[in-house]
């Protein structure tokens, strides 16, 4: 068996891959919780929740409406986002003028009252959603053997993090958001209705949360809880990359999810507690994070 | 064209608008002079919406914008330069000149805008709008809102800090978009510049509107402007 440093390709391979799904799922929540942080100013405590949401969104049209997982893909965020446009409106709309702390306990309380509602729906032991057909199995890479729909979840969230980069950095929507960031006051005097951007943000960042529900629910079980493990890493993801930074959301996903994979492989003991190693040893250098802009 | 009548603005706390009056007429440009603190950019941010509270009158064209939120004052077609020249850093040079929609037709085109302001043509790929040198990022904050059809222009001390040969090109320019059919509001602290641009001056004092010197006899009340300004 062919070995690197003293490891079994193979397990070195394997957690690799896990890392970079848990990474994919990191780059995705940090994403969107950056998006909103940047607009919102507030930190999106209930990102977990909705996260958790898209996931039963997709059990729920499978198994009431027989949708199955493609159409949920797409059906899911927009359900989901749809909710997240009524939950800006009525609740955190209202909070604008005051300390983002009150966002904060608002949208943490919110999360408990989600999660508590599915779980006295569903029970908290979770739902089995299978992989659909056309992504089952495994191909041999030669080193290693791939599930076909790990690979996919890796794929499909690279290319929605660095679509949603790209609509944010190149084109005329994305400079209005860009814009509206740095000076929302001076951004409505020019005619842009400000106020209907940022429930659109919000929209966005909790349709990337319930997008990476739906990628999630094959593999981790549906359940009211599921975002709690994501979320408190995902929180450290997000001040290492630097807090509102699009890339740096992005990157370091996907960069601490390959570390925790690889601390798994080296020193098991410390792979749940790598990320705020991680974060320490950044915050002590560079205060805004990798990616942060200094002011 | 406007017409601003008993115009109080707060901020917080502190009243800083004592009912102020006046109006600009369509083709003028009209100027507001006064000390620091007289209450000329908060007027501005007042007929922008941009002041937390305001009470009184702000009529354009007929239309009442009191109460109005600012997106709505900008559809009407008024836009705003501000002070602090609000040049966007994380957008690029070109993309800081499209940024304001619209509004109304009869703005320049982009071709226009750059005969007017040449060096801006050179700086379009530049990254970040804010590594232009002041006198540009100035050129740029008039550049943008011309482009919308806004026809009132609400211009905030554009040579504030800048060398004389940009204020002469600034002077050069507010001339030229008069003559094409765009009316000025402009806050000046310098009113020798504000003389070779301006029809009528307006001077505040303590958030009110205290005198109005038409441009012809700008010379002949240089003892009482003297007075007023504290120079």
């Amino acid at each position: 068996m062919m070995m690197i440093f003293g490891i079994p390709a193979p397990l070195l391979f394997g957690q690799l891959l896990l890392g970079l799904i848990n990474g994919a799922f990191y780059a995705m929540l940090a994403l969107g919780l950056s998006i909103i942080f940047g607009m919102l100013n507030i930190i999106n405590f209930a990102h977990g929740a909705l996260f958790m949401m898209g996931a039963f969104a997709a059990w729920v049209l499978l198994h009431y409406l027989g949708i199955g997982y493609f159409p949920a893909l797409i059906l899911s965020p927009i359900l989901i986002g749809i909710f997240g446009i009524v939950l800006e409106r009525t609740l955190i709309s209202q909070l604008y003028k005051l300390d983002h702390l009150y966002g904060l306990l608002l949208t943490f309380g919110l999360a408990l009252v989600i999660q508590g509602l599915f779980r006295n729906y569903y029970g908290s032991s979770g739902m089995p959603y299978d992989i659909p057909d056309a992504l089952q199995g495994a191909t041999n890479l030669g080193f290693m053997y791939l599930p076909i729909y790990r690979g996919w979840v890796v794929i499909a969230a690279l290319v929605v993090c660095f679509s949603t980069w790209a609509i944010i950095e190149k084109t005329f929507l994305g400079a209005r958001l860009r814009a509206a960031t740095e000076n929302p006051a001076m951004v409505r005097a020019f005619g842009i209705n400000v106020p209907r951007l940022i429930t659109i943000t919000y929209a966005c960042g909790v349709g990337l949360a319930a997008f990476a529900g739906v990628l999630a629910a094959p593999i981790y079980s549906v359940n009211p809880d599921m975002g709690d493990n994501f979320i408190n890493t995902v929180f450290a993801i997000v001040v290492i990359g630097g807090m509102g930074s699009i890339l740096g959301s992005i990157i370091t996903g996907f960069g601490l999810g390959v570390i925790e994979g690889l601390t798994k492989v080296f020193y098991p003991q410390a792979s749940a507690t790598v990320v705020f190693l991680v974060m320490v040893i950044v915050l002590l250098f560079l205060p805004r994070g990798l990616f942060g802009k200094t002011a | 064209m406007l017409e601003v009548k008993d115009l109080n603005a707060w901020y917080g706390e502190s009243h800083v608008l004592h009912g102020a009056s006046f109006e600009v007429r369509e083709g003028e440009v009209v100027t507001l002079l006064g000390r620091n603190g007289a209450g000329k950019t908060t007027t501005m941010k007042s007929i922008m919406g941009l002041v937390p509270r305001r009470q009184g009158s702000i009529r354009y064209r007929g239309a009442e914008l009191i109460g109005a939120p600012p997106e709505r004052i900008a559809r009407a077609g008024i836009a705003f330069c501000p002070e602090e020249r609000a040049i966007f850093g994380s957008l690029s040079v070109t993309e800081n000149l499209m940024l304001p929609p619209v509004v109304a037709p009869g703005g320049l085109d982009v071709a226009t805008i750059y005969e007017l302001f040449p060096n801006l043509k050179e700086r379009a790929s530049t990254a970040h709008g804010t590594k232009l040198s002041g006198g540009e990022q100035q050129m740029l904050a008039i550049a943008r809102i011309l482009r919308t059809g806004a026809k009132l222009l609400l211009l905030d001390e554009p040579t504030e800090g800048l060398a004389p040969v940009i204020v002469q090109q600034i002077g050069r320019t507010i001339r030229e978009i008069k003559k094409r059919g765009f009316t000025v509001l402009l806050v000046e602290q310098n009113f020798r510049f504000a003389a070779t641009v301006a029809d009528r001056h307006y001077v505040m004092e303590h958030g009110q509107v205290v005198d109005m010197i038409p441009n012809h006899l700008l010379e002949s009340s240089m003892d009482k402007l003297h007075e007023y300004l504290g120079v």
